[in-house]
């Protein structure tokens, strides 16, 4: 009977600093797979490593023994004593093991709960097994049950719908107050590295023309150009409060750089668009009073941590949801892995009945004498009725469903009674 | 008909229960089903209507009952073409219950059928009711957009993102059915109110007689007259024209039930209890 091991660190246990000597590169990766698949006790492996964490998955015969294995490969591959990564990492077996792999697919275990690269990166890894012919039936079928728990948590539960980073919050409300981002104009005063984050995730909206007012105007040609945008003149701002929806603040003036009055004045001509000012300077760009004109709608940098905020709060009440499901994946997945080893307690236990009826009959047959050869073939049906009856019971028993949750123990006291293991 | 009136009542309410869940619960399939309901309810409702026509030969009109039923028929006719054209799922939970509402309004009040006169079935009259009732249920429901949008726009504006500003779609969806709503209300009303007057023409024997009901439905008209041209004009739209969607939706409502209570007037008959 093999059983499935898992052994890792993530960025709970183990600081960066220690992460980046263990993260394996794909190469690495490819040869530590290869490698354990080469050991007698590991039956099979799938590893896989992100920046965050390193997981190494084995079906084994002695789990103790694959560990230490796989630990040794580790420090071996990254020339890192075992020492000192040994107290960051963290071993579980069966059950705890399933457990841990369904939650990390599911992106529950990830430093950004409900982040969505993770499941892609175990895929991947996977697929890479796959190739090298390292995962098995056991693994196999342990990771496409991960890949469904986690397709279910996405779709029943609500843990990647909101955004928890700045500029994706602005783009989320974007889209609730314009519907589609698309076509949209964007003004981007400043520059900043928020201020370009926030402008990548915008120009993925597709958005329209793009526009950069820089105090310095050779700075903004040079960002106007890596956005396919157009340089103004710093004062041609006003001008352009006209054309444009989408306002991005992001200068290191001290005052308001966009004041209500001017604002007032272009609703006009505007003909009442919205108007959406992202504010990520400190101090603040762009006036708040802003924020009380008819069909403009201001968000400063603290607006938007508490959007945030309030979706990461959102995305762990969704993940209890998603613990619930793992709870239900691993049950059914330890259903179907323990009904594995039925079958060889069965077919043990019949050998067994097997042994003893054809020994008493043996020696029941020494002391007979005159017996024709259709009494023996007699006997012989007996012998198979006999095994048959008594092994009747005990097999439905072990097979049937109802002992389910406890089946273990049941296998182990059948073990035991018969004294099979010996 | 007593019957079928029953029936599309139970389909409305649980259409409007169907959307109050799809409004907690966000599943798609609850907004599915109180759509179908919706549209059950709604075939129901116009069979009901089509046998009362049918058994009295006079357009169902006759008392706040018969008016009550049709305008919660029309109602329910405007939503059904506005979802299929709009896509705005959500808009189901003002709708429904709006309805039902109508609805249940319409079965406790009693009904004494005035005498059937022949005059109508004045074509004029005919389509004069018709236009009337439908152009004032899609009013109905850019009143309804008008409130969601509210609502919406003050979650945006005051940074608190509650229940609804995850359950409610864009200010620029809401806005802009509440446009497409307002438009053919208007048309339809402006339609009706004209044919009502040629009516009044051939009935009476001139245009326009100052009536109560005539002034109110004056002032409702010049209400959304004046809202579509600040709206055409200098582009008003969002809050303000929300606003005035909800309080052209108000008078609309007392044009329609208070006047014939309060004030007395030649419609008089179709409102009695």
């Amino acid at each position: 009977m093999h059983h499935i091991t898992l052994i890792g660190l993530n960025h709970k246990t183990a600081p960066v600093a220690l992460r980046e000597c263990i993260a394996l590169s794909p190469d690495e990766t490819i040869a530590m797979q290869a490698g354990l698949g080469e050991h007698p006790d590991i039956s099979e492996t799938v590893v896989f490593s992100t920046c965050n964490r390193v997981e190494v998955l084995m079906a084994a015969k002695n789990p103790e023994n694959a560990v230490q294995v796989a630990k040794a490969f580790l420090a071996r591959t990254k020339k890192v004593p075992v020492a000192q990564f040994e107290n960051a990492l963290y071993v579980h077996h069966d059950a705890a093991a399933f457990r841990h792999l369904f939650r990390v697919a599911s992106s529950l275990d990830s430093m950004v709960v409900g982040e969505p690269q993770i499941l892609g990166q175990i895929k991947e890894a996977y697929l890479a097994a796959t190739r090298q012919k390292t995962s098995g039936p056991l693994l196999n079928r342990l990771l496409h049950r991960a890949f469904f728990v986690a397709k279910r948590i996405r779709t029943e539960t609500g843990i990647g719908d909101r955004a928890v980073s700045i500029s994706f919050a602005a783009v989320e409300l974007g889209r609730k107050i314009f519907g589609t981002l698309e076509n949209k104009k964007v003004m981007l005063i400043g520059a900043g590295e928020m201020a370009e984050l926030a402008m990548e995730h915008l120009v993925r909206q597709r958005v329209g023309e793009i526009i950069v007012a820089n105090r310095t105007f050779e700075r903004g040609v040079a960002i106007a150009r890596r956005f396919n945008g157009q340089a103004i003149r710093f004062d041609e701002c006003q001008a352009y409060l006209k054309l444009v929806d989408v306002i991005i603040g992001s200068t290191g003036a001290k005052g308001y750089v966009i004041t209500r009055d001017q604002v007032k004045r272009s609703l006009r001509g505007r003909r009442n668009r919205p108007l959406f000012f992202i504010d990520i300077a400190v101090p603040r760009d762009i006036d708040p009073q802003i924020n009380r004109l008819a069909n403009c709608y201001v968000y400063d940098i603290d607006d938007l941590k508490g959007v945030v905020d309030e979706n990461i709060q959102d995305r762990k009440e969704e993940a209890v949801k998603g613990e619930r499901i793992v709870e239900e994946g691993v049950v059914h997945f330890q259903q179907w892995y323990e009904s594995l080893s039925v079958v060889p307690t069965i077919v043990a236990l019949r050998k067994k009945i097997e042994a003893i009826v054809d020994g008493e009959i043996q020696h029941t047959l020494s002391s007979l004498n005159g017996l024709s050869d259709a009494d023996r073939q007699a006997l012989g049906r007996m012998r198979n009725a006999l095994v048959k009856k008594v092994l009747h019971h005990p097999t439905a028993f072990l097979k049937r469903n109802g002992c389910q949750k406890d089946r273990t123990i049941y296998l182990d006291v059948a073990r035991k009674l018969f004294d099979i293991d010996e | 008909m007593e019957i079928l009136v029953l029936i599309a009542c139970g389909f409305y309410f649980l259409s409007a229960a169907g959307y109050l869940f799809y409004l907690i619960f966000q599943k798609n399939y609850l907004q599915r089903v109180g759509f179908d309901l919706l549209l059950a309810g709604f075939i129901c409702h116009t069979i009901a209507l089509g046998l009362g026509w049918f058994h009295s030969g006079v357009i169902p009109v006759r008392n706040l009952y018969e008016t009550l039923l049709t305008a919660g028929w029309a109602t329910a006719g405007i939503f059904l073409v506005f979802s299929y054209r709009l896509r705005m799922k959500i808009f189901g939970i003002y709708a429904a219950p709006l309805i039902t509402l109508i609805m249940i309004v319409a079965t406790q009040v009693a009904r004494v059928p005035v005498d059937a006169r022949p005059l109508f079935n004045n074509f004029w009259l005919v389509v004069h009711i018709l236009t009337i009732f439908l152009g004032e249920a899609a009013l109905a429901l850019a009143g309804g957009a008008g409130v969601l949008y509210l609502i919406q726009e003050q979650a945006i504006k005051t940074k608190r993102h509650g229940f609804f500003y995850k359950r409610l779609p864009s200010l620029e969806l809401l806005d802009g059915t509440g446009y497409a709503c307002l438009i053919s209300g208007f048309t339809l009303m402006t339609f009706g109110l004209v044919t009502g007057i040629i009516y009044a023409k051939s009935v009476w024997g001139h245009f326009w007689s100052w009536d109560p009901k005539e002034i109110w439905a004056g002032i409702t008209w010049l209400l959304y007259a004046a809202l579509l041209h600040e709206r055409l004009t200098v582009g008003w739209r969002g809050r303000r024209s929300a606003i005035l969607a909800i309080i052209g939706f108000a008078v609309i409502v007392f044009t329609f039930l208070g006047v014939n209570f309060f004030l007395q007037g030649h419609h008089g008959e179709f409102t009695r209890l």
